[in-house]
């Protein structure tokens, strides 16, 4: 009982946050088609700015010594700026081009955010400790949890509600999901493309500056290289969950959260190093049974 | 008229001859500098050459963009180490190699092709199962494929030394063996393109399901294509262990990814001569910059770029290629022979009907 209720919390909070950074990409795609690799760097720079920046070893707090209320809002702000920045400078001029072109000119914009930040901070992981007492264990159902885990999970159904609550009653959420179904009509039909992908964008980018916050709470490091490998998972679960699909997304983020902390608790020992390639070995299995994911939203259908 | 088609066919061929030619050029021109530096940076170049071209098989022909050719770029460096280096170091840095391996001791040319060989296999057991994806996703899986070769090569401890280096690779690969390999893989790159297989895998390039009406089998052109790409990628990784001498995991994940996409859409993705004119151009453009970055002086003002800029203008300049000029330098166009005047020219007809 205690080790499941154990498994659980982990598995639940470690996949809100795979959760929440899919929706970001799942976001974006969804309005212009745009697998967006630049997002895990959107994450990076959030963690980042919580530090002044400077080449030394330790870290000083920059945004991080503000207090939460205030840092909250302030982060996501960062977060989304940084985002709609993105869009303006690289993907407007962009519009017309194939997906695979932009694929490709947002995986070098992420390598673009990357190395400044290994220019401006340095190359060595630093140590910041942003809230370190949501690390203090308390005991729920039998189970010593992290205070943060059970935020984060709060945090992401919150996000989760949210977001559904946004697109399903707010004018400018009926106008994502119209753009998502299909672009062209809806822009014929009177919607404003450029609020509704601005709009994504900024939402997209709060949301990389959440994972950000929880990031630097959970491991205490700043990292020029953290945003890659979330970034990579989060593809996964958009894909698994059927690109664009925000449904799929969120399920998809909280089933490889899973999996990946079952791997971890039943794995041989002397597996586990490799436990990464057996996780991304499941998910190519899992998109040669459902090659359209979980969820198929209707606009993934070819026309012909 | 079936005469000029014939012709048009014949002409193809002048393509990789022209490219050949120019990298020929390239090396005698720096080999008679005699500068060691430019040396090395001319091997470095045909040492891309041979990758990007490899990676081009695949992803100009399919269309599909690879994230995973670092990771067959990883199994043909090892494949190299593990079979040209000496026992003894073997013993002692990789104690967990079957016994046959520990005590194999090739010649490095037979190496290369056996990583080569490795590579391919497993392109058509990896690409069996990802390229019955389609487009995003399948570009989406060669990046879980990258990221498995990744983990597995730096977790292999006994294998592959995991993050501690393997040195003491014979380096044997200067400009003129480089330039061999890369000629190799232009004119394999030229014969697949012009083939039966290659002509119809690019039909589902530019139109998936008309090429499909037509009786075109996607899944089996595609996993063709990859093999051979695999094949070069493969060799490109040994020719990159054994130009540097030393191999690190972390040598084959996305920065090399990145650098070579980077080369492959700067030039331009849809042909051949887009992706040597893109490693040409890059090349020369990250050599000039590296030294910019050591700083040079010009009369009494020393000038140095910040370290780190390298990377951002090189992503700049990618950025602003798409932007400006989406079908890359060369416009999806090849370097060939014209038919009628026979002189060197742009080819100004577009890439889907040569």
């Amino acid at each position: 009982m205690n080790t499941a209720a154990q498994l659980f919390f982990d598995a639940a909070s470690l996949g809100g946050i795979y959760a929440m950074a899919a929706l970001g990409i799942a976001l974006i795609f969804g309005v212009m088609n745009l697998v967006n690799f630049a997002h895990g760097q959107y994450i990076a720079f959030c963690v980042f700015a919580l530090i002044v920046p400077s080449t030394d070893a330790v870290a000083v707090m920059f945004l991080g010594r503000a207090p939460a209320f205030l840092l909250i809002p302030l982060l996501l702000a960062v977060g989304a700026a940084a985002a709609v920045a993105s869009e303006y400078a690289v993907f407007r001029h962009l519009r017309k081009a194939t997906p695979v072109a932009m694929m490709i000119s947002s995986f070098a914009l992420g390598f673009v955010i990357q190395n400044a930040l290994l220019a401006t901070y340095g190359g060595r992981p630093k140590a910041i400790s942003l809230w370190p007492e949501l690390n203090t264990p308390v005991t729920v159902m039998g189970a010593s949890v992290p205070l943060l885990q059970l935020i984060v999970i709060l945090a992401t159904l919150t996000v989760v509600a949210g977001l559904a609550l946004l697109l399903k009653k707010t004018r400018i959420g009926l106008e994502m999901r119209a753009a998502a179904e299909n672009f062209t009509m809806a822009r014929l039909l009177g919607v404003r493309a450029n609020v509704v992908i601005t709009g994504a964008f900024a939402l997209s980018g709060a949301l990389a500056a959440a994972v950000a916050l929880i990031m630097a709470t959970q491991t205490g490091v700043a990292d020029v290289r953290m945003g890659g490998q979330i970034m990579l998972v989060a593809f996964i679960a958009t894909v698994i969950g059927g690109l664009g699909s925000l449904p799929g997304a969120v399920a998809a983020g909280f089933l490889i959260g899973a999996v990946s902390v079952l791997l971890q608790a039943y794995l041989p020992l002397d597996a586990r190093p490799f436990r990464d390639a057996f996780l991304y070995t499941l998910v190519i299995v899992s998109l040669l049974v459902r090659p359209q994911g979980l969820f198929v939203p209707s606009s993934a259908k070819p026309r012909v | 008229m079936p005469g000029k088609h014939m012709q048009n066919r014949l002409l193809a061929h002048s393509t990789p001859l022209i490219l050949a030619l120019i990298l020929l050029a390239f090396v005698a021109g720096v080999a008679l500098t005699g500068d060691r530096a430019l040396a090395r940076m001319a091997a470095e170049t045909l040492v891309r050459v041979t990758l990007v071209v490899g990676l081009w098989i695949f992803v100009g022909n399919s269309g599909v963009i690879s994230f995973g050719h670092a990771g067959y770029m990883a199994i043909g460096a090892y494949c190299s180490a593990w079979l040209t280096l000496k026992p003894q170091a073997k013993a002692l840095f990789l104690p967990d190699l079957p016994v046959w391996l520990a005590n194999a001791e090739w010649h490095v040319f037979p190496a290369a092709i056996a990583s080569g060989f490795l590579a391919a296999f497993v392109a058509l057991i990896s690409g069996a199962a990802i390229l019955r994806l389609s487009g995003i996703a399948a570009s989406i899986a060669t990046f879980a494929f990258l990221a498995i070769v990744y983990t597995v090569y730096s977790n292999w401890e006994g294998v592959t030394g995991a993050t501690s280096s393997v040195v003491g690779l014979t380096r044997y690969v200067g400009p003129w063996v480089a330039l061999a390999w890369a000629v190799a893989a232009i004119v394999a790159a030229n014969l697949y393109a012009n083939s039966a297989s290659g002509l119809a895998l690019r039909a589902t390039r530019e139109d998936e399901v008309a090429a499909r009406a037509s009786g075109i089998d996607q899944y089996r052109h595609r996993l063709l294509s990859l093999v051979i790409s695999g094949f070069f990628t493969g060799v490109a990784g040994a020719l990159f262990g054994h130009s540097l001498g030393v191999l690190n995991p972390d040598s084959f994940y996305l920065g090399i990814t990145f650098i070579a996409l980077a080369m492959l859409v700067v030039g331009g993705i849809g042909s051949l001569s887009g992706a040597v004119t893109g490693v040409l151009v890059l090349s020369l453009l990250i050599e000039a910059l590296v030294r910019l970055e050591q700083g040079i002086t010009i009369g009494e003002a020393a000038l140095a770029l910040p370290s780190g800029a390298q990377e951002i203008l090189i992503g700049i300049v990618m950025i602003l290629v798409l932007i400006l000029r989406p079908a890359g330098l060369t416009g999806g166009a090849e370097f060939r022979l014209r038919a009628r005047t026979p002189r060197l020219s742009f080819d100004q007809e577009q890439t889907t009907t040569n």
